[in-house]
């Protein structure tokens, strides 16, 4: 049977448990009438289930793990002992190639006798194999679901077993994203280790020029590797953004929690919200076509020489991507200063300006300063906007109205096309991505840190 | 009380609506100038209703809406001439929850001056935050630690932080909406006597769920039921002998 008829076999062997337990568990109830059962009979029939199908699912994801190195190893011992006996590598061509046949997928070249052996071997041994694996879980099925049915009695603590179950399904699952992220974290720890076995990492974070070059031209160059340029770059651009987000977000953010009639709010902060789903490839041919001919534009008109292309361009773009982080955060925020405040304050005579302004804004500010940092990390990771409306010239420079280039934007260029993974040109995106990853899980970190501190001053 | 005393707040006919839901049905009733006068009654009355109309506190309520006169010294309070902010730098308030601003203790003092500016230098800021932190009985507890946050006070030094905030603004009237409710039988105590004092200098008006305080601290009791005015009287003759079977029933403890 196939893997996947397998599962669909075990899902109603789940089903069928279930209704054998809810129902065995009926039945003991009544025969024992004087005695309490300890669960309710659904909690039974889960049970019965969970031993019917779990024990067989791990053994059928044992089986898919380990099989098909046992069956290789056991091809490779009947393999001619000239053949059997090459390299690693070569033996993996092999392999292939007998793959290749036994599935009639076809090879390059005629398939000589031994191979042809081979294949007709690999078949027998997977319809073995899966004939041995069918007969084995109908047997631990079986076996789970008639013992743990027969365990059914009034003292069995059914409802624990199967709440462990759902709580070891639960551990799984946070376990997932928790090793993704490290095992992201540890693939570019370990690409970012070979990289500065070739640049050294003091010409990397202080090097002030940035020029790879091509893996491909003169192997003798090596090219400089300076990160200060593209992290100028990125906190320039992320600069401008945030003066741009932080005084309309907060306005906004003012507006909506504490002068916005209710059902306005109702709407408008929704809308916003929509800023933050727009794709940022959009906001990035937004900026390409609109933003930046129109502030050149702007530039002619008052005598300033403006790329169309720019730090300026990118940055307001991106200030206004992010104005529904801070403004929808800091009106959270906001409206959870306790109305006391705003009562104290109006009840000795201030205006509702001077209440905001002087008791619930510095109420809230340690929540806004939060926000306002999440917003930052936001920016500084992002890449769409850049690429196409930051001109991409790896150039130092203070210059807002000149192209720059960011972290993010190199690590594009140095991945895309065609190149060699093993090539600094290559490796110092990993280099990049571990900086920009720290940089924000800092400020991340040190958001989080200040808004659950915000937290604790009022519950 | 004689007709002597001028009266201080006057209230004729205070209906307060919230949406279509009548929540006070008519108050008349007259403050005097210098007297400590409670509103008891059991919670949902319309106490702290009435007294919140009384600086005009219910106008940041949505969907709230007060009929009827009231006057200050014989002046409407809702007359569109009056500014709201000048009235309620007379009319203070306290509320049931001590609520100091999430600054430091002088500047909690110092916020309601400020924005009055009734200092205009320094030095007579300093006079104002020492007075008023005297007055509320509070100066000696925390002289030595003006700059530290008013939240890490006790709750009971909170409350008197309060008042103290209030006093700085010299109003008038003083409105206290259960001041001593979330406060031990200790703090409550201190902030007894210091009403007493406070009255040689202000009117108070105390809502209060507590009727040994309001006989401990009043010259006058208001009993409210249900959104009226069941009675008012001087606090002895209120306790000792209630014209109404309503207030009786409250005050021995039958409901409420």
């Amino acid at each position: 049977m196939s893997n996947l008829s397998l599962i669909v076999v075990l899902l109603m062997l789940l089903a069928m448990g279930y209704q054998f337990g809810t129902r065995r568990s009926r039945n003991v109830a009544t025969v024992n009438p004087n005695l309490r059962m300890h669960s309710r009979p659904h909690h039974y029939g889960m049970m019965v289930g969970l031993w019917a199908v779990l024990p067989a699912f791990m053994l059928l994801l044992l089986w898919l793990w380990l099989s098909p190195a046992v069956i290789n190893a056991m091809l490779v011992s009947a393999l001619p002992a000239d053949i059997a006996s090459q390299s690693a590598e070569q033996l993996r061509v092999v392999l292939q190639r007998i793959n290749n046949l036994a599935s009639n997928f076809g090879v390059v070249a005629d398939a000589e006798q031994w191979e042809l052996n081979a294949a007709e071997q690999l078949n027998q041994l997977k319809a073995n194999s899966a004939i041995v694996l069918t007969a084995l879980i109908a047997v631990i099925a079986a076996v789970g679901m008639l013992l743990s049915l027969q365990k059914i009695t009034p003292l069995l603590k059914a409802r624990h077993q199967v709440e462990k179950v759902v709580k070891a399904l639960l551990v799984l699952c946070s376990a997932v994203a928790i090793l993704t992220t490290i095992g992201i974290v540890l693939s570019m720890v370990g690409e970012t280790m070979k990289f500065f076995s070739y640049i050294s990492p003091t010409d990397f974070f202080f090097g002030t020029t940035w020029n790879p070059r091509f893996s491909t031209v003169g192997v003798g160059e090596q090219g400089s590797f300076g990160l200060v340029p593209l992290l100028s770059g990125t906190m320039l651009i992320s600069a401008i953004a945030m003066l741009v987000a932080i005084p309309l977000g907060l306005m906004v953010a003012v507006y909506l929690a504490e002068y916005a009639p209710y059902r306005l709010r109702n709407i408008a902060k929704p809308v916003i919200e929509v800023l933050a789903g727009i794709p940022t490839i959009v906001y990035g041919f937004f900026a390409l076509v609109t933003v930046g001919p129109f502030l050149r534009d702007l530039g002619n008109a008052v005598g300033l020489s403006i790329n169309a292309t720019s730090a300026l361009t990118a940055g307001v773009v991106m200030g206004i991507m992010i104005i529904p982080f801070i403004s929808s955060l800091s009106d959270d925020i906001i409206t959870q200063v306790p109305k006391s405040m705003r009562d104290g304050s109006l009840g000795l005579g201030a205006t509702k300006s001077e209440t905001v302004l002087k008791v619930v804004l510095p109420a809230a500010l340690p929540g806004i300063v939060g926000a306002v940092l999440l917003a930052a990390s936001r920016a500084i990771g992002e890449t769409m906007i850049v690429v196409l409306a930051a001109g991409n010239s790896p150039a130092l420079t203070a210059n807002p109205f000149e192209a720059v280039s960011t972290v993010t934007v190199t690590i594009v260029n140095q991945l895309t096309g065609d190149n060699d993974f093993s090539s600094p040109q290559s490796l110092v995106a990993f280099a990049l991505g571990l900086t920009l990853f720290v940089i924000t899980l800092l400020l991340n970190v040190m958001a989080l840190v200040i808004v659950r501190k915000y937290r604790e001053q009022y519950e | 009380m004689t007709n002597t005393v001028p009266v201080k707040i006057s209230a004729k006919d205070v209906k307060v609506f919230y949406g279509e839901n009548e929540a006070l049905h008519g108050i008349s009733m007259d403050v005097y100038q210098n007297e400590v006068i409670s509103f008891i009654g059991p919670s949902g009355c319309g106490k702290s209703t009435f007294l919140r109309c009384m600086n005009r506190m219910n106008d940041t309520i949505e969907h709230c809406r007060v009929t009827g006169s009231i006057t200050l010294d014989g002046r409407d309070i809702h007359e569109p001439a009056l500014d709201v902010v000048q009235l309620r730098a007379q009319v203070g308030m306290v509320f049931q929850k001590p609520n100091p601003f999430p600054k430091s203790i002088y500047e909690n003092i110092a916020y309601g001056p400020r924005l009055h500016g009734l200092a205009e230098r320094k030095a007579d800021l300093d006079d104002i935050v020492e007075s008023s932190l005297r007055r509320a009985g509070l100066w000696n507890e925390v002289k030595d630690r003006l700059d530290q946050p008013g939240t890490g006070l006790s709750g009971g030094q909170q409350q008197r932080l309060c008042i103290a905030r209030s006093i700085a603004v010299s109003p008038e009237v003083i409105l206290m909406d259960e001041p001593c409710s979330a406060l031990d039988p200790i703090a409550t105590s201190i902030i007894e006597e210091l009403i007493d004092e406070l009255k040689q200098n202000f009117t108070i008006v105390i809502v209060t769920h507590n009727m040994q305080q309001a006989a401990r601290v009043s010259d006058r009791t208001a009993f409210f039921h249900l959104g009226n005015l069941i009675e008012i009287g001087n606090t002895n003759d209120v306790f000792t002998n209630p014209q109404q079977k309503r207030t009786e029933d409250y005050i021995t403890g039958r409901y409420g």
